[in-house]
């Protein structure tokens, strides 16, 4: 079998949520299949600026093919389109301008895509919301294998992509929750799925005195994985930790691991360790009595899992129904929805060391239950496997060609932003 | 992805956060989430914005969360000669001098071009207020659920001291007499408060208190405002037992279950009764205590609150 890889950006500089995913289904697949990255020469998601030299690469053995994008992102001209599409009623005509807006707009990936159809058995495309994705499996929509890797955001509520996401061969998603919504704003019940999830590169031996020693922490902490940024939430703990830091409920410090975008409080209970390597992490993690996830929008949250998988439970904002689904599903991590409820949550972790210690011991389980690497793989294997021995159906809404120009012009399609309020927001309560 | 949860026999995170809000509830009152006050600060927003009293248009304005629109225009000192076309822009600049030879217009420009930053300044201004209005709102909304629950706590807490304070002055009005019943009594005599009466005199008839003098408050023994806290004084009534005492405590009883019908320094001749109780019992009322008739029903309990539970204080009745 002979898959093609098609994603926004790809390389091991690269730390995108979707883009390391891709990286590592791709490395695991290869031991399945012959697999080849169709990328672009991007390296920046914010300019889809040409960094990397275009044509055949390899990364970690895998070969790679890039593609030059067409022009840089403007940046105000995709503001004005997404306020444009997001917030009033528009046209397909404006949904499209804006798609091109966004980027990465790469018509020579689309093109090989094209050309290439037979080349491939499957060809599986990561992140919906992006250019490449949306025109490469309306190329190839017969053999088009969707990883949508889609949250909570407006974009999930523009017509555009219905077609898409009800017209691929198979969707892979990453959480029940991820699942629930996509079916939810395109209806898209009957399309063959699975909810694979994604692994981890656990070390297998963490260090948590070797972390304490280094960065010199005495005594219980909570730390924070991540990027340390209003869009994560870390606006909201800031607050919410002062609070818990004035209360006098605990003796919690706060660790943050990670590049900061906000200025940090100046408080000496709030550690600030910067971009930590790999191996601190995990030690880090280890060490920590919680790992607090404050983030609003997680399609998956790794760092979670990654703390499960080394017995460290987590304190999640309830405001993002995947991350408390996975605390509900995986019985090892508390959440919060207020100050309240994260000053409470977080001294229990020090009243109940033995209970916490419990969910630490749940977390581990349900890593490896759920998102060790050979069950992950397994669930893609079978997937592709059932797809292959399946008829590929002609047609399709997405092999359906675009409306005529005047129809394309009329403006009758709702603002997102409605569409997404519209959509049901809650856990999954199945996994 | 299989469906099993993993449950260990120790924990439930679903348990935990019950346990968790719980001890909010204790500790905060009533459990409001973030977007519950904000629906109810939106409520007192729309009262607050009420249509007849705000201008056409502001009330669903500020509805949608947002403050009018404002029109406002960019007006430089090239606005007036512009054009999208570039021959008609050419020859508006080349005719211009001559223009200014009718009149001057940058006396006009330059208003122009002031009111249009006043306009934007304005558009800003109107941004900030809203954002101020609607904080206070939701801040002024969170103070009253706050205070509401507050309330509810001063209330509760009032309610048990209250019940405790009647407790304990049952208490100490009842440790004098029980000290009194375990010693022991002369012989001859019962034992308990009876005991320590003098001997019984001979009932002497007296005559009921006169209507007139009562009003002036001539007649009668003054009654201290507080005598009904205070253990009752042994009457010479008390000697006849029997059926006549029972009947008393039983008056008493309803007297204080009946509450305040009556003042403190009301004289109430039981001479009307008769009976054992002989004529002319004068005695100090308790606090609403009445002529009972025969076939009264008053001496069942009228409330069933705290206070109706407790023996009220320096109650007649001794074990």
């Amino acid at each position: 079998m002979k898959l093609a890889i098609v994603v926004q950006r790809y390389g091991t500089a690269i730390a995108g949520g979707a883009e390391l995913h891709a990286r590592h289904v791709t490395e695991h697949l290869s031991k399945y299949a012959d697999v080849e990255v169709l990328t672009t020469c991007a390296r920046d998601y914010v300019t889809w600026k040409n960094e990397l030299p275009r044509g055949p690469d390899s990364v970690n053995g895998i070969p790679v093919r890039r593609f030059p994008v067409r022009r840089p992102r403007n940046v105000e001209r995709f503001g004005r389109w997404s306020t444009k599409v997001f917030r009033e009623t528009h046209s397909l005509a404006d949904e499209l301008a804006w798609l091109d807006a966004e980027g990465p707009a790469s018509p020579a990936l689309v093109d090989h895509v094209r050309t290439n159809r037979t080349a491939y058995d499957f060809f599986l495309f990561w992140s919906f919301r992006y250019y490449q994705a949306y025109h490469g499996a309306r190329a190839v929509a017969d053999r088009a294998l969707l990883v949508p890797t889609a949250e909570r955001e407006p974009a999930i509520g523009l017509s555009l992509f219905v077609p898409l996401l009800s017209g691929v061969r198979g969707l892979v998603y990453l959480t029940p929750e991820e699942r629930d919504l996509v079916h939810a704003a395109s209806a898209n019940e009957g399309v063959p799925s699975i909810v694979a999830g994604s692994g981890s590169d656990v070390p297998s031996r963490v260090e948590p005195e070797r972390f304490r020693q280094k960065f010199g922490i005495q005594g219980p902490f909570a730390i924070y994985v991540g990027r340390i940024d209003q869009n994560k939430g870390c606006d909201e703990l800031f607050t919410f930790y002062a609070r818990y830091a004035a209360s006098g409920q605990g003796p919690l410090q706060l660790v943050l691991c990670g590049n900061s975008i906000l200025p940090i409080p100046d408080d000496p209970r709030v550690r600030h360790l910067g971009f930590v390597s790999d191996q601190d992490k995990f030690d880090g993690v280890a060490a920590s009595d919680v790992l607090v996830m404050p983030s609003y929008y997680e399609s998956l949250s790794i760092v979670a899992l990654e703390a499960w998988a080394v017995g460290t439970p987590v304190l999640a904002n309830a405001k993002c129904d995947v991350l408390k689904g996975q605390c509900l599903r995986s019985n090892a991590g508390l959440f919060y929805e207020n100050a309240d409820e994260f000053v409470e949550a977080l001294s229990w972790f020090t009243r109940r060391p033995d209970e916490a210690k419990a969910l630490g011991a749940n977390g581990r389980a349900y890593f490896r239950r759920h998102y060790a690497w050979p069950v992950v793989e397994k669930r893609w294997v079978d997937l592709l496997d059932r797809l292959a021995r399946e008829p590929r159906a002609a047609g399709g809404p997405l092999a359906a060609p675009l409306p005529g120009w005047r129809e394309r012009r009329r403006p009758s399609l709702p603002p997102a932003e409605r569409v997404l309020e519209r959509l049901p927001r809650a856990p999954s309560p199945r996994s | 992805m299989d469906d099993s949860k993993i449950r260990s026999d120790s924990v439930n995170v679903e348990h935990i956060m019950q346990q968790i809000r719980a001890r909010i509830r204790e500790t905060r009152g009533v459990d409001y989430t973030e977007q519950q006050i904000r629906d109810v600060a939106a409520a007192a927003f729309e009262r607050f914005l009420d249509p007849k009293g705000a201008r056409e248009g502001l009330f669903e304005a500020f509805r949608q969360g947002r403050v009018p629109p404002s029109e406002n225009y960019a007006f430089e000192d090239t606005t007036l000669f512009d054009s999208h076309r570039a021959p008609l822009r050419w020859i508006r600049r080349l005719l211009r001098p001559i223009l200014k030879l009718f009149f001057n217009p940058n006396p006009l420009i330059q208003a122009l071009h002031r009111q249009s930053g006043i306009n934007e300044r304005n558009a800003e201004s109107a941004r900030v207020t809203y954002e101020l209005l609607y904080n206070l709102v939701l801040e002024t909304t969170r103070l009253t659920v706050e205070l509401q629950t507050l309330k509810m706590r001063v209330e509760s807490a009032a309610a048990r001291l209250d019940f405790a304070e009647r407790r304990s002055r049952v208490a100490e009005s009842r440790a004098p007499h029980r000290a009194q019943e375990t010693q022991p009594a002369p012989q001859g005599h019962p034992r308990g408060r009876h005991a320590r009466m003098p001997p019984a005199q001979p009932v002497q008839p007296v005559q009921p208190a006169q209507p007139a003098q009562l009003a002036q408050g001539q007649a009668g023994p003054e009654v201290p405002a507080d005598s009904v806290a205070r253990p009752q004084t042994p009457r010479d009534g008390d000697q006849a037992g029997g059926a006549g005492e029972a009947r008393r405590r039983k008056r008493r009883r309803r007297g204080r279950r009946g509450g305040a019908g009556r003042s403190a320094g009301e004289v109430v001749t039981d001479g009307a009764e008769g009976g054992a109780d002989g004529a002319g019992d004068t005695a100090p009322a308790d606090a609403g205590d009445g002529p009972a008739r025969p076939g009264d029903r008053r001496d069942e309990p009228a409330a069933r609150g705290v206070g109706a539970e407790m023996p009220p204080p320096g109650d007649g009745e001794t074990p």
